[in-house]
């Protein structure tokens, strides 16, 4: 058993919750803020589905959704194209240096001034979150390809477009992968804030209004819903990156 | 200003000497400039190949013989004088094949495609059934059963069968190969000398080997230029007179094998004292 790698991977959060379960019930934690894991576990499974969380998780779902999409989509196309032209590299490269590091939620409120307070502000704000982190990985993976393939290209006249799906991709794509894995749990982050206010569903939302009331448990449900979330989408994208990347040593 | 024509000079070339030529080399020179450092690379080469030739490039670590071959490739370009590469057929232009040190196989795709690919860009291929030309070069070194394998589940002496496998299967006018065997071990290296030379005398290509490899290339070559080194010119042109086909075991045993590594020796001995690298 303790050479089952799954073992050791299951143990480190639940001993945690255990940690947590007995500090509370020996009342070295005070249950009012620190509710026992059991009876958040017990409210999130049977109390909130009726208190609306499906419609809480499918509103953040569909905000990251499509944010997530658009900032991925339209970083990966700037970041090959950066990383293959240097006049475009030049003119994007200071735009990039310049607003990536402001905070995201920083511009929330020009976004909404823009975009209105609807739906479209957050997707907006999650795609230029998204768009920033897969740009620059991006752009370091298509820089990372080595120069023999470049040369191996030139010499057997490889045309334009194979050398940038088939070379440059590929050749990128487990630099992109890491932009694509900080960009989803940087999403959460973001429709989370972005959710705090100007929202009327939402995980953020639900976390928001249940401090506000002092429904604690609810509270913590709303978080634990978001660690299952971050906890499920790096699983599919390290699913993803191993089947769109047979050709990588897992051994080593 | 670098000339690089592929077809006019040569053939006026191969008129007068009636002797079918395939590169032609006259004074060039090839220059590194960074800030105010100035660098070598070669200089004044003259020399030139002859169609179906095995011609070695031998020369000292840091000759330059490495960048005359990519000039030759087109992968980088001289400073001064001239280089004209005749293509067999003066009616398409010219294609070229190169093997590297390592590493020249695209990691993210199987053996099959690797070769593939490269077809799929050839203009000279198209129509042809990529398929059969794939499974026949994959045939010629021993790879079958690798067909579908990528380059990292690959030993390196395979990996450079499957280079080498590459390069024949373009059917390129001219093949070119830079110390394709330097980073295997010695057994390896002996058996890839005698699939390449194999495969060489079967399909009948111009093909350019640098090396620094003396036994490598008297083995290989039926020309041996050997350069010197800062800068690199050619200090001697040397004829390889051993029969075909070379078997290494029966090979080495002749005196005449023998010879020529030693004149060879000898012509390199001066560019490698110690205090000349």
């Amino acid at each position: 058993m303790l050479k089952n790698r799954y073992f050791w991977l299951f143990m480190s959060p639940v001993s945690i919750l255990l940690l947590w379960e007995t500090s509370t019930r020996s009342g070295l934690l005070d249950a009012r803020f620190f509710p026992a894991p059991s009876a958040i576990f017990y409210y999130l499974i049977f109390t909130s589905p009726g208190e609306g969380l499906w419609t809480d998780i499918s509103a953040s779902l569909y905000r990251i959704f499509w944010g997530y999409l658009a900032g991925c989509a339209s970083g990966i196309v700037l970041g090959v194209s950066m990383g293959l032209n240097h006049t475009v590299r030049m003119m994007i490269y200071p735009l990039v240096a310049l607003l990536y590091p402001i905070p995201k939620i920083a511009i929330l409120p020009l976004i909404m001034l823009i975009f209105g307070i609807g739906e479209m502000s957050k997707i907006v704000v999650v795609a230029i979150g998204s768009f920033f982190l897969v740009l620059i990985n991006t752009l370091h993976g298509v820089d990372s390809v080595a120069k023999i393939y470049h040369d191996v290209a030139r010499v057997y006249r490889i045309k334009k477009h194979n050398f940038v799906l088939r070379v440059i991709l590929p050749g990128a794509l487990p630099a992109i992968f890491t932009g694509l894995k900080l960009a989803i749990g940087y999403s959460l982050v973001i429709v989370v804030a972005a959710e705090f206010s100007g929202a009327d569903a939402g995980i953020g939302y639900l976390i928001w209004q249940s401090w506000e009331t002092f429904s604690i448990k609810a509270m913590y449900a709303g978080i634990f819903v978001i660690g299952a979330l971050g906890l499920a989408f790096s699983l599919i994208l390290n699913f993803l990156e191993r089947c769109l990347t047979p050709w990588r040593d897992t051994d080593q | 200003m670098p000339v690089r024509q592929l077809k006019s000079w040569g053939a006026i070339h191969s008129k007068r000497h009636k002797i079918s030529m395939q590169i032609f080399t006259a004074h060039l020179s090839k220059t590194f400039s960074r800030k105010e450092q100035r660098t070598v690379a070669y200089e004044n080469l003259n020399f030139k190949i002859e169609q179906g030739e095995f011609f070695c490039i031998l020369g000292p670590s840091g000759c330059g013989k490495t960048s005359l071959l990519r000039t030759i490739a087109g992968l980088e370009t001289a400073t001064s004088g001239e280089l004209n590469i005749q293509p067999l057929n003066a009616s398409k232009p010219g294609s070229i094949g190169m093997v590297f040190q390592e590493h020249g196989l695209f990691p993210w795709m199987t053996i099959r495609n690797n070769i593939r690919f490269l077809l799929e860009n050839n203009i000279h291929m198209v129509n042809r059934d990529l398929d059969a030309i794939v499974n026949e070069f994959i045939d010629l070194v021993g790879l079958t059963t690798f067909t579908d394998y990528f380059p990292y589940q690959l030993s390196g002496g395979m990996r450079q069968r499957v280079s080498i496998a590459r390069s024949f299967a373009n059917e390129p006018d001219l093949l070119l190969m830079d110390e394709p065997f330097v980073f295997l071990d010695y057994q390896t290296r002996c058996a890839l000398h005698g699939l390449l030379l194999d495969i060489w005398q079967r399909k009948k290509k111009t093909l350019v080997f640098v090396t620094h490899d003396i036994e490598e290339a008297v083995f290989l070559a039926d020309r041996v230029l050997v350069m010197s080194a800062h800068p690199g010119t050619v200090k001697s042109i040397i004829d390889i007179n051993l029969p075909r086909p070379r078997e290494f075991l029966t090979l080495r045993k002749l005196p005449a094998y023998q010879d020529q590594v030693s004149e060879l020796m000898e012509l390199l001995r001066e560019e490698c004292e110690p205090f000349n690298l």
